[in-house]
């Protein structure tokens, strides 16, 4: 016990040293979501190759998700020490607005290139994915080919989805529904219902259950198989797509009104759009690149679905009317 | 029994816990309650507000009821068999649901209960053609039960280890049977912790969040955590989430005042604690009954954490042990659980000690009474005020000092600590009331107080329950992800955390082996909790 108490000691008094020494040079502080700081995640790599750049030092401070970094910067108002937040989606634009401490950025954006059509003063795309079904091959041999196939299909092959109060991909399904169905969409829901097997709270429960085989379907992106394809040599994964399109997922950053060093801030808003850290992107965030990648996207990034057309609400619209969507979700998910 | 004195500063301590608990809920609950949302001031309650709470209190009470029912025999016959091979096993293995991520447990659950589970393909096999569904209100009751009958078996199975060894010896000599037995010795002995067991695992039940959700099958089966959830989430509606707050604690609180009314029977007088030894159940009917009860049970237990382990070392597990994230992780979440820990056994304590103090006095007067009641109730009900809502009302707090991630590790400690409480609080109170009815006197007379006291009267006997509160509270605090998700960053990363990270991010192999880390490293903690009973049964 004495040990472990002074190898703690220790460790704190190495810590205060060594974020003492480093004050000296510029910080640069990005809020995003843990996946993106994780040791195989985009982060360290992006880090690295900015900090050559710079003279600077990159500090990622992650919370669980994107929504969860909205909440945080909520939280901490004028005193965030955040420079830049990266990881919101387009979903969220509105509300991260409303809280009035982001600023426009100012740069040209010319270069990048995101299906539908986004644009915005304040928030810089830096990835995308669609959102889709994926399913196993081993389990369905004729998945989905339409989202009204999905809708209408056999009720004893199981979907597993997300929950649009709690999860971002559950909002995104909630959205993707009613630009197809319009205002049919509690009617579709209600037969949807009979394929849902569960409802879980975020993404992580669900793609756990679709891995472990015990849901044939999972409500994904359709750029899920690569991982599978690329890390696990895998094809059994696959996306289904969907003639009616498909609803997209935009991930963007933003500067901060209260960011200490704006320039060095606008210096990562534009490395984010530049081959290196679009390069990066693909193989750790599983997502697609806004701008040209340096090389060719690894092959498996080739099979997977390229959706014909892509939805996308505004996101005011999205803000506007979620809480009744979300009723009207509840109401026709709890009809027996 | 006590000198002024000694009541004084058993009193103290209690207002010291007291203060300390409302301080730390109250500022939360402030803080939101001051938070300017400019929210449109829509509706608290809806229509769907209504189903949520007739569903959360449906769910808990059809939960709680099994769980004691499954785990009452449970525990009767693990009582009536201490020599049963590998008891002390199953009695560790008893407290281990508790420590899991609440996820990982469901992972496991399915792996049996579920579509593809054992059960169910051995359903398939004997022909039958509609397999059991664990999605809906049968899997939320499954997987309740999974984590609260082993809790409850503990609990229950602790008092009637407590009744004294006389007991025992009289039963036999008056040559009582089974039926009699249990209607004058352990009926008696469980009916007496019961009430508390009961509102324990109610209150668990009703707070359930990530099982409901994944079990549930979907939205019109959630629970008011759920609300209150989303209402710090997407909306970010503070007043929302603290009117459904106190509206799941108003409720509860009431369900637990009935459940505390349920007439208990006199406390056992004055006896001497001598080790237990039975003379009943010699016949082969109890022994097949207790065997085929305990095997079962043990079963249920382990079967999913079998399932977990299955896929546990499906992954690189020596790779992911050497990892400096797990090293990291695991001293992280060790410092954080021994932190909770002792903050919550200390705490415990101090409740305690001052509610004894209070029935100590010969007139306590109404004021007196009405301290008693609320230490108690408070130390219940704690467990019902969501950790969102301490997180974030804590966060709006602090952050006018600076950077709320240097104040996360104590936060996170607290509300570790505050969670753990009310089963600190159920494992000490009846072993503390016993204790305290055996040697009061005795001390008293021998002019005995302070530390030698302590160390010669008091530590020896409650070494075990205290050994046991503790390690029940570091494995919850352990297997906690709530409080930590919300603080959560890159500098402080606790195990569970770690496992969910991989599950986000597809490594699912590794979220599995990092889950058996985890498993084992709470097997570790509740042989803490049983180490005292080793030396116990060496005794004999």
């Amino acid at each position: 016990m004495r040990g472990f108490i002074i190898s703690l000691l220790a460790a704190a008094a190495a810590f205060s040293v060594a974020t003492h020494a480093l004050a000296q040079e510029k910080t640069l502080t990005v809020y995003t979501y843990e996946s993106f700081t994780a040791e195989w995640g985009p982060g360290p790599k992006v880090k690295e190759a900015f900090e050559k750049t710079c003279a600077c030092r990159v500090d990622f401070v992650s919370v669980s998700d994107g929504v969860a970094l909205l909440t945080r910067l909520r939280l901490e108002g004028e005193n965030s020490k955040a420079d830049l937040v990266l990881g919101l989606d387009t979903n969220l634009i509105s509300e991260a607005k409303a809280i009035g401490l982001f600023e426009p950025h100012g740069l040209d954006m010319a270069a990048v290139d995101v299906p539908g059509d986004y644009s915005d003063d304040t928030f810089i795309p830096y990835d995308y994915g669609h959102f889709g079904v994926v399913y196993d091959t081993k389990a369905i041999k004729n998945p989905p080919k339409s989202l009204k196939e999905l809708v209408e299909g056999d009720p004893s092959q199981k979907i597993v989805i997300q929950d649009p109060r709690t999860s971002t991909p559950g909002l995104g399904l909630l959205l993707w529904i009613r630009s197809v169905y319009g205002d049919e969409a509690p009617e579709a829901w209600a037969k949807l219902k009979k394929r849902v097997l569960t409802v879980t709270p975020g993404w992580s429960e669900a793609y756990g259950l679709f891995t472990k085989g015990e849901v044939p379907m999972v409500l994904s992106y359709t750029t899920s198989p690569a991982y599978h394809m690329v890390e696990e040599k895998s094809d059994q994964y696959q996306a289904a797509a969907f003639s009616e399109g498909h609803y997209i997922q935009i991930e963007v950053a933003g500067l901060l009104k209260g960011a200490r060093d704006k320039d060095l801030a606008k210096d990562f808003l534009r490395f984010m759009v530049s081959p290196a850290f679009q390069d990066v992107i693909p193989t750790t965030n599983w997502m697609m690149p806004v701008t040209r990648t340096s090389e060719p996207l690894p092959e498996a990034f080739n099979k997977l679905v390229q959706p014909k057309k892509t939805f996308l609400m505004g996101s005011d619209e999205v803000a506007k009317n979620r809480q009744a969507w979300i009723n009207e979700w509840l109401a026709a998910m709890s009809l027996n | 029994m006590l000198t002024a004195a000694q009541r004084k500063w058993s009193l103290g301590w209690g207002f010291a816990a007291f203060g300390g608990i409302a301080f730390f809920v109250g500022t939360a609950i402030a803080a939101l309650l001051l938070w300017d949302s400019g929210a449109t001031g829509g509706q608290f309650f809806t229509p769907y507000t209504w189903q949520i709470l007739r569903f959360t209190l449906w769910q808990a009470t059809l939960s709680t009821i099994l769980s004691i029912l499954f785990g009452l025999p449970v525990a009767l016959a693990l009582a009536r068999r201490p020599k049963f091979p590998g008891r002390i096993w199953i009695v560790r293995l008893m407290a281990l649901p508790m420590g899991l991520p609440v996820l990982i447990g469901a992972l496991g659950l399915i792996g049996i209960w579920g579509r593809q589970g054992i059960v169910n393909a051995t359903l398939l096999t004997l022909g039958v053609e509609q397999p059991v569904s664990i999605y809906g209100l049968s899997g939320i009751l499954i997987a309740h039960v999974f984590f609260n009958m082993p809790l409850a078996a503990r609990l229950l199975l602790a008092a009637l280890e407590r009744l004294p060894a006389e007991y025992w010896l009289l039963s036999s000599s008056l040559g009582m049977k089974p039926l009699s037995v249990f209607r004058f010795v352990e009926g008696p002995a469980t009916l007496r912790v019961l009430p508390g067991v009961a509102g324990l695992i109610f209150m668990l039940c009703a707070t359930s969040f990530t099982l409901v959700l994944v079990l549930g099958g979907g939205p019109a089966a959630t629970t008011l955590e759920v609300a209150i959830y989303q209402s710090l989430r997407f909306d970010f509606d503070p007043p929302r989430a603290i009117a459904l707050s106190f509206l799941q604690i108003g409720i509860t609180a009431i369900i637990l005042a009935v459940i505390s009314t349920l007439p208990k029977p006199d406390d056992d007088e004055n006896l001497h604690g001598r080790a237990s030894r039975r003379f009943d159940g010699r016949t082969a009917g109890a022994r097949s009954w207790d065997t085929v009860i305990i095997l079962f049970a043990t079963a249920f237990l382990v079967l999913p954490l079998a399932s977990i382990v299955a896929s546990g070392i499906q992954a690189d597990l020596w790779r992911l042990f050497k990892s400096p994230a797990f090293h990291q992780a695991a001293l992280t979440s060790f410092a954080i659980a021994v932190a909770a820990g002792l903050l919550s056994v200390v705490s415990s304590v101090a409740i305690v000690v001052a509610q004894e103090a209070i029935g100590d006095m010969k007139r306590p007067g109404a004021g007196a009474r009405a301290f008693a009641a609320t230490l108690g109730g408070m130390g219940s009900l704690v467990l019902l005020v969501p950790p969102v809502v301490l997180g974030t009302g804590w966060f709006l707090t602090l952050r006018s000092l600076g950077d709320v991630n240097r104040f996360a590790p104590v936060l996170i400690v607290i509300i570790n600590a505050l969670m753990a409480l009310p089963f600190v609080m159920r494992v000490l109170s009846p072993a503390m009331a016993t204790h305290r009815r055996r040697t009061a006197r005795l001390s008293a007379s021998l002019g005995l107080s302070g530390i030698s006291k302590l160390t010669r009267i008091d530590l020896p006997p409650l070494a075990k329950p205290l050994l046991t509160a503790l390690s029940f509270a570091m494995a919850l605090s352990l297997g906690d992800l709530g409080a930590v998700a919300l603080f959560g960053s890159s500098e402080l990363t606790t195990l569970p955390w770690l496992v969910y990270s991989r599950l986000s991010s597809y490594r699912t192999n590794d979220a599995d082996g990092l889950a058996l880390l985890l498993g084992l490293f709470c097997l570790l903690l509740t042989m803490l909790g049983t180490a005292g009973r080793e030396r116990h049964q060496q005794d004999e």
